[in-house]
């Protein structure tokens, strides 16, 4: 029933699209279009953090496959991310000498991110979402022991000092990451990267939302609320959710690509289990399983760290003459915090979808 | 021969600590089938406590304690205070979501190891706290290998503190009241029993010998770190598997031969591979056991159950 009304409000929506609506596109992205330019005059910093929340949001929306379409429990995410950005750094940069370019190793990290999800996943998806939780947690720590430690005897990772002076991205002769005159206009490095970026998310979130009103949208939701009754449908669950654990890994691999040729630097240190974590907060927070709501979530999340940097450290030396808590601590406290109340108070999360705030809505009811 | 010996020795020390905590994952899991991923946390509050303890009771010079009595009293402090944790865990965070969806009530998991951790990093700093040295390294000989007086008392203790749990499980009318629980929830309350009584004993009970845990961990490595409870947690729950999860007897088992494993395959990883890997990769093999444990046999050793109970 849920499914007619949806559709039936994608048909109205389709017939008639308001010009309201389309006004509000146009200025959205209007809006994306200037943003590093207006934010460029508080600093190029501000770029930078913008990126990153970028990077954060292609995260978010790969494991909002996984959790939030699949209910698949993924704590080691940030080790697909890992893949993708190792591949990078490895194939464009002077610690092999190898310098391809970005149509050979962006696909090469996307399908190695993609099988590295499939054959995690292939042992544990036959039991219990429990198991996966836990094996997916040990894996992230055992990608990055292995990056720690693959540095002997041949040097593929370079341990813990990690890879450095890799490629930038380039099109031809078009570096992303110098800055440029263009029509007698100066843009920089980050700002290149900001719309290159941007394009990405813009394709993965396109990838989302066909993904989520498709067949296989809908059977990865049919598994989440009921794996029984989904295989008594004829949807071959064991598939099903690889299938979402491979796709979900291949976004965390795209972001992994992005992340190490903007920085042109990678070590085992910017894979902790920490990040995943945070990129959880973000899909929870936001709404699992909603759209919108995961790319608020991850927005928030990522900058939300340079606020309470930029708040707490000078709040304590005025109190207390000098840094007592550091705001690394601080953020993580309060996202534990976040994970639990949310769970609590309003498990569909801050903008939830209308299914999911439904379904859960109705678990507290039964509760009560 | 005596290097064999000799690992099998440091395995069993370990693993009887693996067996505790272990134990507590256990418990709770098969009363009401939750992970709870901070227990491992609880442990390194318990070693915490009792590192920052130790320090003070013996360091100082004036009320220095015999090394014994410092420990004890450790233990006395550690104890409540690990129980009082996972007892507020419970009551606050998994309570309200006994009914709600399955991944709720693991995230909200998730977010009081998190809570814990920092809480601890607040409080204890970042850096590695020391243990020192008060037990007089007595050494005896074995067949060539050495084992430390110290050893002995942690396989002893464990050993006692096991008996006394299944004592406690078997014979007990809490122990009746929890195996009930363990075996389905509503009916166990319409027999009158009180589910969240149960549930608060699991967890008190569990946080407890999470707490000796953390003592014997510190006491034999002679460190603690926030973060220390992350690895040994997970060490802990693969134990927990390969005994079979939700069956005490198993989770003794799976901790002494997750201990064993371990200690020979780091013992003997040089010498097989050439040294291409070193015992930097220990803590692979604990997840190696775990994956291999689920693809062949998901129910674990000892445990009837395979998990695919919707």
């Amino acid at each position: 029933m849920s499914h007619e009304s949806t559709l039936a409000r994608g048909a109205a929506a389709r017939q008639g699209t308001p010009a309201r609506v389309w006004l509000g596109i146009v200025l959205f992205g209007a809006v994306l279009a200037v943003l590093p330019f207006l934010l460029g005059m508080a600093g190029q910093s501000w770029i930078r953090t913008l990126n990153f929340a970028l990077i954060y949001v292609m995260l978010a929306l790969g494991l909002n496959i996984v959790v939030g379409f699949a209910g698949l429990l993924d704590l080691g995410y940030i080790a697909f991310y890992a893949v993708g950005a190792y591949v990078w750094a490895l194939l464009a940069s002077p610690h092999f000498g190898l310098h391809l370019p970005f149509w050979a190793i962006l696909p090469a990290g996307v399908f190695l991110a993609a099988v590295a999800g499939a054959l995690l996943g292939a042992p544990t998806l036959k039991l219990r979402g429990d198991y996966l939780a836990i094996v997916t947690l040990g894996f992230g720590e055992i990608v990055r022991i292995f990056m720690n430690n693959l540095d002997a005897p041949v040097n593929i990772t370079n341990g813990p000092q990690g890879i450095n002076r890799i490629d930038t991205f380039k099109v031809g002769e078009f570096m992303f990451g110098r800055s440029q005159e263009i029509l007698g206009f100066r843009i920089t490095g980050p700002e290149k990267y900001y719309y290159l970026l941007l394009f990405c998310v813009l394709v993965i979130v396109l990838m989302c939302v066909r993904l989520q009103n498709s067949r296989i949208g809908r059977a990865w939701e049919a598994v989440r609320e009921d794996e029984i009754a989904a295989k008594a449908m004829g949807i071959n669950t064991r598939n099903i959710k690889l299938l979402a654990f491979s796709m979900g890994a291949s976004f965390g691999g795209v972001a992994g690509a992005m992340f190490s040729s903007m920085q042109g630097f990678v070590s085992p240190e910017s894979f902790s289990l920490t990040e995943s974590i945070t990129v959880l907060c973000m899909v929870v927070l936001g709404g699992m399983g909603h759209i919108p709501g995961v790319i608020l979530g991850a927005l928030l999340l990522a900058i939300f760290p340079e606020v309470l940097r930029a708040v707490v450290v000078p709040m304590q030396q005025t109190i207390f003459g000098d840094v007592l808590l550091d705001p690394e601590g601080i953020r993580m406290l309060m996202f534990g915090f976040a994970l639990v109340l949310v769970m609590i108070f309003r498990p569909a999360g801050l903008w939830p979808s209308r299914v999911r705030r439904r379904e859960l809505a109705g678990a507290g009811k039964e509760q009560a | 021969m005596d290097i064999l010996l000799q690992q099998l020795i440091n395995g069993i020390t370990v693993g009887s600590v693996y067996a505790l905590v272990a134990l507590g994952y256990t418990m709770v899991y098969g009363i009401i089938g939750l992970i709870n991923f901070a227990h491992g946390d609880v442990v390194m509050v318990g070693a915490m406590i009792a590192t920052t303890l130790v320090v003070s009771l013996v360091g100082g010079g004036v009320a220095s304690m015999p090394a014994w009595l410092a420990i004890i009293v450790a233990l006395l402090l550690a104890i409540p205070a690990c129980m009082a944790l996972g007892w507020i865990a419970e009551r606050y965070a998994y309570r309200p979501l006994r009914r709600a969806p399955r991944l709720a009530a693991l995230i909200t998991a998730i977010g009081v190891s998190i809570i814990i951790q920092n809480l601890a990093m607040m409080i204890w700093g970042r850096n590695y706290l020391s243990f020192p040295h008060i037990i007089q390294p007595r050494i005896f000989e074995i067949g060539g290998a050495r084992i430390s007086l110290l050893q002995i008392i942690i396989i002893l203790a464990a050993t006692a503190i096991m008996a006394g749990l299944l004592l406690v499980v078997h014979r007990t009318r809490l122990g009746t009241a929890m195996r009930a629980t363990a075996q389905n929830r509503e009916v166990a309350g319409l027999m009158g029993v009180n589910i969240n009584t149960v549930i608060s004993a699991a967890f008190l009970i569990g946080s407890a010998l999470a707490a000796v845990a953390g003592v014997m961990v510190t006491t034999y490595y002679g460190v603690a770190q926030y973060t220390m409870g992350f690895m040994l947690g997970l060490k802990a729950f693969t134990a927990a598997v390969l005994g079979g999860i939700g069956n005490l007897g198993g989770a003794m088992l799976g901790g002494l031969l997750l201990g064993i494993i371990e200690s020979l395959g780091a013992g003997y990883i040089g010498d097989l591979t050439n040294g291409v890997f070193g015992s930097n990769y220990q803590d692979v093999f604990s997840f190696i056991v775990l994956i291999l444990v689920l693809v062949f046999r998901p129910s674990g050793l000892l445990g009837e159950r395979v998990g695919d109970r919707a």
